[in-house]
């Protein structure tokens, strides 16, 4: 079915008391953000709802992509109908007759906001009602709990019906709480790390490491690829590639083997707080999960979080590997993560990692490092691009290969 | 030239044969190498794949790359054999199968497996009734085809997966080779079938590369072992050329499917009148929903096949004694026997296999010299 108009409901937003004004403007740009691709579509966000008129766009595609903007509790497609009961009863019957099968209970809820209309609410609801009874055989009218639900508003510019409810994607609009980084590997974790980071309104920004040669082109791809897969939610994710590749060969060198993951990391952790900061950063978000690896002992997690009093979440650390792995299904990240594309957290992992690095000797060892050189040199030779719904990156020979096949 | 022999192969179509070319030239990395052109190549296998699978309206995971028909039909029966022995070592069939399924059959019957092979009616179908009553406990495969390959008769399909859907275990197998883009392929790809194989060089694609539906979930073991290709269930480095050029033929094929048909049933119904006109002539392949639209077998009684096939050649015309594989035995034909047409029928027996390339100027032409050839034989046929 085609519809005219799609009424959005706000999540947690009608808790927001005197803040709640900034959280619709936010959730209404997310919405047009998102929804660019439909040139015609006109967003009007009101105290309450919000609503966004169609004008011919497709509203099956729509409602795809609405349905990945956080901060939407839930939204109902409608049609808009002339000021006319004929028409009104034509097109109700049509709605109920879609979804109905042998059987099935309904009820007209009406509701007008423009009480000049020629019929009240209750009027409305007889006539409508009577109506389908007449012409649905089968049909039985249900007041509560009834199998199918159809809300008609009169309004002044028509008179709007919806019969179904689909649910939003929840948590709080992108960018209301402030902005973060985000370490992203190109593993499992970290996408979903970044996912849940978004879901409860963080703006986040991509921080990767890449270490050429060790790390190839693809493994860099792969991480903007994974990037691309979360644009959906947001529209748009700033991109920051690391250049690693000196401070692992010094690391390498200078460090016994049992100390350098730890010692990379608190490098990776101090470059992420730096650009926090320079980029008005409030936080920086990882992927770790409680005891997944060595790095993510809670004794490795106070050796290496030492280095930043920034706040460190970490969406995903209480989670088995399944459950992540089930939100990475659902968000369509988990078949990219798991290419075998070797990067800077799988190079030269030593041969048997402390699992209970001492902070003391992660200190020590580190100290016999010029540090400051080693990121002042990492954090000039940076690269921020805007990776941006749609935009692949692995598979671009797809236009190549289309005239092949 | 008029070419009537396209169950027996097809001609590779130009557009086909600009993929393999080009991807042979161009992308002709290993796709399970790790550099750039290995990837390049991995990337078109899998966007090959998915073609395919959206096609047929599967998942990209359902879809696994063979040599051709046979490949696929042996893969099935003996992978299921490998796979369920511990439940079950019995196995069903129909008696009119192409050889590939017959003979592979007759290999497991020797290791031990017992099989049940349906008979036909008179017009060569399979009867969902019997299939019901050979169902054992310890049944682990079904195995129908589709269309059969020398009469053109299509087996119900429908009726066999209705029967099986009380029996989830059992894998069901359906060999299409011949029935892929002629009009039936809801019938084929019905929500109980678990194993479908397909051959490229039947649908303008080169020889040698296939490729079998699997539903996802059911298990198979491999005939090959190796490399790990292809969900490590059939390994090989894989035809790349010639895959490529497969899914861009069976695209090709589908395009306006039903035009097509439509095409080939009026040629058939063309050739078909005509030929009923003649007493001495019999036809196997019927003209209702029940058989192919490609597929017309016929005899002149009294004159073997062989002599029509040859006779036809002399006026460039090129058709086939019932089926290709068997041609060259002078074995009567398995499906017209099964039917019990007597021997000295099914000896006659050849058959028109046509195309979307043929025309109703073509089927004028194969009908004039069809007249003189039957006057002539009429000496020998009295």
């Amino acid at each position: 079915m085609q519809y005219s108009e799609i009424m959005v409901r706000y999540g947690e937003l009608s808790t927001k008391g005197k803040n709640r004004r900034s959280f619709i403007d936010r959730l209404a740009h997310n919405v047009r953000k998102s929804l660019h691709q439909f040139p015609n579509l006109v967003v009007k966000a009101h105290r309450d709802r919000m609503h966004l008129q169609l004008h011919g766009e497709n509203s099956e595609a729509v409602m795809t992509s609405l349905k990945k903007v956080f901060g939407i509790q839930n939204f109902s497609p409608s049609i808009r109908v002339e000021r006319d009961i004929e028409a009104v009863k034509e097109r109700a019957l049509e709605m109920i007759k879609d979804q109905f099968s042998d059987g099935m209970t309904f009820k007209i809820n009406t509701r007008r906001s423009d009480h000049d209309f020629e019929f009240d609410t209750n009027e409305m609801n007889d006539i409508l009602g009577g109506y389908i009874l007449k012409n649905l055989p089968g049909i039985s009218v249900k007041m509560k709990a009834p199998d199918l639900k159809l809300r008609v508003e009169v309004r002044k510019n028509g008179i709007f019906l919806s019969s179904q409810t689909i649910n939003g994607a929840g948590g709080l609009p992108v960018g209301t709480a402030g902005k973060a980084m985000m370490m992203l590997s190109g593993g499992i974790d970290s996408p979903v790390a970044a996912y849940l980071a978004m879901k409860r309104g963080v703006e986040i920004e991509m921080v990767h490491f890449f270490s050429p040669p060790y790390t190839s082109e693809q493994a860099l791809n792969k991480a903007k690829e994974l990037t691309a897969k979360l644009t959906p939610y947001v529209g748009h994710i700033k991109f920051i590639e690391v250049p690693f590749t000196e401070i692992q060969e010094t690391v390498k060198h200078d460090v016994p083997s049992g100390y350098l993951m730890t010692v990379q990391r608190r490098f990776m952790l101090r470059i992420a707080a730096l650009l926090a900061k320079r980029r008005d950063g409030l936080a920086i978000f990882n992927g770790e999960s409680l005891g997944q690896v060595a790095s993510q002992t809670l004794e490795s997690m106070l050796a290496i979080n030492d280095v930043t009093t920034m706040p460190i979440l970490r969406p995903v650390v209480s989670m088995d590997k399944n459950e992540i792995i089930k939100i990475a299904q659902e968000i369509d990240t988990f078949d990219l993560s798991i290419k075998p594309f070797e990067d800077c957290c799988t190079i030269f992992a030593p041969p048997s990692p402390k699992t209970k690095p001492r902070l003391d000797k992660a200190r020590d060892y580190e100290a016999r490092l010029d540090i400051d050189g080693l990121i002042e040199r990492a954090v000039t030779g940076i690269k921020i691009s805007e990776i941006k719904n749609g935009e692949t990156f692995l598979n671009q020979q797809e236009n190549k290969f289309a005239e092949l096949l | 030239m008029i070419y009537l022999d396209n169950s027996a192969t097809t001609k590779v179509a130009p557009a086909v044969l600009e993929t393999y070319t080009k991807v042979s030239q161009k992308i002709w990395g290993n796709p399970s190498s790790l550099h750039a052109l290995g990837e390049s190549a991995y990337s078109l296998l899998e966007q090959a794949r998915k073609q395919i699978a959206d096609l047929l309206g599967v998942k990209s995971g359902e879809i696994f790359f063979t040599s051709g028909g046979t490949e696929g039909d042996n893969w099935v029966l003996k992978g299921t054999a490998i796979e369920k022995m511990e439940y079950g070592k019995h196995l069903i069939t129909s008696s009119i199968e192409h050889p590939a399924v017959l003979n592979a059959m007759a290999q497991l019957e020797k290791l031990g497996f017992e099989v049940t092979y349906l008979p036909v009616d008179k017009h060569g179908h399979v009867s969902a009734d019997d299939l019901k009553k050979a169902i054992r406990p310890d049944t682990i495969l079904v195995s129908i085809m589709a269309v059969n390959n020398e009469i053109g008769a299509i087996q119900p399909l429908d009726k066999i997966a209705d029967v099986l859907r009380d029996y989830p275990k059992i894998h069901f197998h359906v060999d299409a080779v011949q029935g892929i883009g002629k009009g039936i392929q809801s019938l084929i790809m019905n929500d109980r079938v678990d194993f479908v194989t397909f051959s490229g060089h039947k649908f303008h694609a080169p020889r040698g590369i296939g490729f079998m539906f699997k539903r996802h979930g059911r298990k198979i073991a491999p005939l090959m072992s190796g490399g790990g290709q292809e969900k490590n269930l059939r390994s090989g480095t894989e035809n790349l050329p010639a895959i490529a050029a497969m899914s861009k033929a069976l695209r090709l094929l589908l395009e306006s499917e039903s035009t097509k048909v439509q095409n080939q049933l009026k040629i058939k119904q063309f050739i078909y009148d005509h030929i009923t006109q003649f007493p001495k002539v019999t036809v196997f392949s019927e003209m209702n929903n029940k058989f192919a639209p490609h597929i017309l077998c016929f005899t002149i009684n009294g004159v073997r096949g062989e002599t029509i096939v040859h006779a036809f050649e002399d006026h460039d015309i090129y058709i086939s004694t019932t089926s290709a594989c068997s041609s060259k035995k002078h074995e009567i034909s398995g499906t017209l026997n099964s039917m019990a047409i007597p021997a000295k029928i099914a000896t006659s027996a050849v058959r028109v296999s046509l195309d979307e390339n043929n025309t109703l100027v073509e089927a004028e032409e194969f009908t004039k010299v069809f007249d003189k050839l039957y006057s002539r034989f009429e000496k020998i046929n009295s």
